[in-house]
């Protein structure tokens, strides 16, 4: 799950990680008071206002209505700062990350401009190869980091948290010195990442990264940027960051989709596919891009395919209006193939079928369902393997 | 022969008095598997199954009681980790996990606690189990569709496993065991385990490995194929058409910062010399394919 910048700075913050001043808004008037409160109390009437989308590359983004304008900008009033909300609240965003549809904008963050001396890169997350989680730094500030890992991996420095003791003083001291910290900037950011990690744990985060991380004029060390996603298996211990979703950065079909347990992703082709397990369903996709068409989604309906989650699966698939045939492959296994061929007529007498659909069923009873199929009365095409239904769905969309 | 379980496995459930837990117990049982026990804290000295297996409190217990060598774990999430931890606690060498959803920091600390239990193998989480045809059955898989035979099967995924099954079931070629590692990040076994028992294990003839995207356990598979896998090796990575940053299904199936890819997995597979199936259904055949080749020469 993926939070808003100031969600996760208003986070971070409550745990003791030092953010930048600011607050969100909503509107070019909320905008004006947010800045002037931040002006009054800082003594400084730099201010800046960013873009709140879940993606990156913001500040180098473009709005369609707004091309001169990007996404982060730094004013010198709260008139200026209102003026530039104006442009962007309501307005779509396109970064390197959205895609070229964009995302439309409909809260700003408006924060303290800040005297900025140095810019670090500062992450935590999970290493797979270790099993652990892992510090990762870096002097490259503000760069794409995936850029710096690409062309100057030995810029980039890591240390292993060992769960047992968490991440002690030392190995951030490590990092310090080796970033070219020198006191008094160096114990604070001692204090910076030992405060992250303990967030990084009591938030059960699968990132939390901090690019940049800012040395200011005046030696503080402050998160400027900050972006906090959370372990969805962990969700069911923290009911508090439930509320932090914003349903404008999901997509409606998704978000169904999970209250009915289905595993849904949405893509760009055409073959709308059901299948249960996500190897399986992601293995389908793949036969439907071998045979020569595209994928529209990704669903994976689990081990207890019932009559109401294929049912649901049905309506989340034709929903999409790219949808021209639709693949079903279930390897029954447990479940036997006749309860679930029951399933799939009843979901489409109940969905009603306005594209070629073939089934596919493998498990026990599989003569039994094909059976059940063939004479239920409806344009159902039956396969005996995988490669027989992506190929025979392939023919049938064809125009 | 087979790998890490046969006939003699003795087999405890924890979580035997669930729903899912007792079905699969069963299941199991009427495979043929000695199931020795169940664990269910509270429900020590109950039995189920129509007497046949008694329950315990505690892994320890059950292991003392039975002299139980495998445990498979059905237990929620958020309590599965404990349950891995308080098998390797009780000195369980094989530990199996189904259960899917546990949290990440979770099984950091439950892989961190095995690392000092040398005597206990965890596979697992979120895997459909393992499997000797005819011998042991450990988890959710149909018993069915396994016969005994010459290849062995590596897997994180549990449907593309039965794919690969059923095929080489229907072709005659059969399993000597079928290996589920599961589709979390934070995972027990790896490819590289599993292929090294493949490899000294004489019966095995020939190993399917399948992968996917996220992580990079299968190149590290790859690697360990290129120097000391001498039988032929057929492969299949699920995902080449997945988006970055999209998490598919399985919590460990993600492409980010450009690693994980499926290209790249299918590139270090084929320069290590693994035959790669075109799509999940030539499987089988690829497999018949490499072990002809290799008979007739």
């Amino acid at each position: 799950m993926k939070i808003h910048e100031y969600q996760g700075k208003e986070l971070l913050r409550g745990l003791g990680v030092p953010v930048p001043l600011g607050g969100v808004a909503f509107t070019p008037g909320e905008v004006k008071l947010v800045a002037a409160d931040l002006i009054q109390r800082t003594g400084n009437p730099v201010v800046v206002v960013k873009s709140q989308i879940h993606a990156g590359g913001r500040g180098k983004g473009r709005f369609v209505e707004q091309p001169d304008v990007g996404g982060v900008k730094v004013v010198k009033s709260a008139e200026d700062a209102a003026q530039i909300a104006e442009k962007m609240l309501g307005n779509t965003l396109v970064t390197i990350q959205t895609g070229p549809e964009g995302k439309k904008v409909q809260r700003v963050l408006v924060e303290q401009g800040m005297n900025i001396a140095r810019e670090l890169y500062l992450a935590i997350t999970l290493d797979r190869a270790t099993g652990r989680n892992t510090v990762m730094a870096s002097t490259e500030g503000g760069m794409d980091i995936e850029e710096v890992a690409a062309h100057t991996p030995e810029k980039i420095l890591k240390e292993s948290i060992d769960p047992a003791v968490g991440l002690q003083a030392f190995q951030a001291r490590k990092l310090a010195y080796a970033l070219g910290l020198v006191d008094p900037v160096a114990p604070r950011f001692v204090k910076f990442l030992l405060a992250l990690a303990a967030a990084y744990d009591r938030l059960d985060c699968a990132l939390l990264e901090v690019n940049p991380l800012v040395v200011t004029g005046d030696d503080q060390v402050l998160a400027l940027d900050a972006k906090v996603s959370f372990d969805d298996n962990a969700t069911f211990r923290h009911k508090e960051l439930e509320e932090l979703r914003d349903p404008n950065e999901e997509d409606p079909s998704e978000l169904e989709a999970k209250s009915w347990d289905l595993s849904y992703v949405k893509l760009d082709g055409n073959i709308g596919c059901m299948v249960n397990g996500a190897g399986l369903a992601m293995a389908t996709m793949d036969i439907i891009q071998y045979v020569g068409a595209k994928p529209a989604n990704f669903l994976d309906v689990g081990g207890g395919a019932t009559a109401e989650r294929v049912t649901a699966a049905f309506k989340i698939i034709t929903r999409d209006p790219n949808v021209r045939g639709i693949l079903v492959n279930i390897f029954g296994g447990i479940m036997k193939c006749d309860t679930i061929a029951t399933g799939v007529i009843a979901a489409v007498k109940e969905v009603g079928l306005k594209v070629p659909l073939v089934v596919r069923l493998e498990g026990t009873n599989v003569e039994l369902g094909k059976k059940m199929l063939d004479e239920s009365g409806l344009a159902i095409t039956t396969a005996s393997s995988l490669r027989d239904a992506a190929t025979k769905i392939v023919e049938l969309v064809k125009p | 022969m087979s790998v890490l379980v046969d006939k003699n496995t003795r087999l405890i459930v924890q979580g035997i008095t669930g729903k899912v837990g007792l079905f699969h117990a069963e299941q199991s049982l009427a495979y043929g598997t000695q199931v020795v026990g169940g664990v269910t804290p509270g429900k020590g000295g109950e039995t189920v199954l129509n007497g046949r297996v008694p329950v315990f409190h505690t892994v320890r217990d059950a292991v003392e009681k039975t002299g139980a060598n495998a445990s498979v774990i059905f237990v929620p999430p958020p309590f599965a980790a404990d349950a891995i931890m308080e098998a390797a606690d009780a000195g369980v060498p094989l530990i199996v996990c189904i259960t899917e959803g546990i949290p990440v920091a979770d099984m950091v600390k439950a892989k961190r606690f095995l690392q000092d239990k040398p005597g206990s193998r965890l596979l697992g989480p979120n895997c459909p189990g393992i499997i000797t045809p005819k011998q042991c059955r450990i988890g959710i898989m149909p018993g069915y569709i396994h016969t005994p035979g010459r290849v062995g099967v590596v897997s994180r995924s549990g449907t593309l496993t039965y794919e690969a099954v059923h095929q080489l079931t229907t072709l005659g070629l059969g399993q000597s065991t079928a290996i589920g590692i599961g589709g979390d990040p934070v995972n027990g076994t790896n490819f590289v385990d599993c292929l090294k028992l493949f490899q000294d294990d004489p019966e095995t003839e020939g190993i399917i490995m399948i992968g996917e995207i996220g992580g990079s356990a299968e190149e590290d598979g790859a690697a360990f194929i290129r120097e000391h896998v001498t039988k032929p090796v057929v492969g299949f990575i699920a995902g080449v058409t997945a988006p970055p940053g999209k998490r598919m299904g399985h919590a460990g199936a993600i492409i980010s910062g450009g690693k994980g890819t499926a290209d790249a997995k299918l590139a270090a597979l084929r320069e290590a010399g693994v035959t790669i199936a075109d799509t999940p259904s030539d499987l089988g055949s690829t497999m018949a394919r490499v072990l002809g080749a290799k008979t007739s020469a």
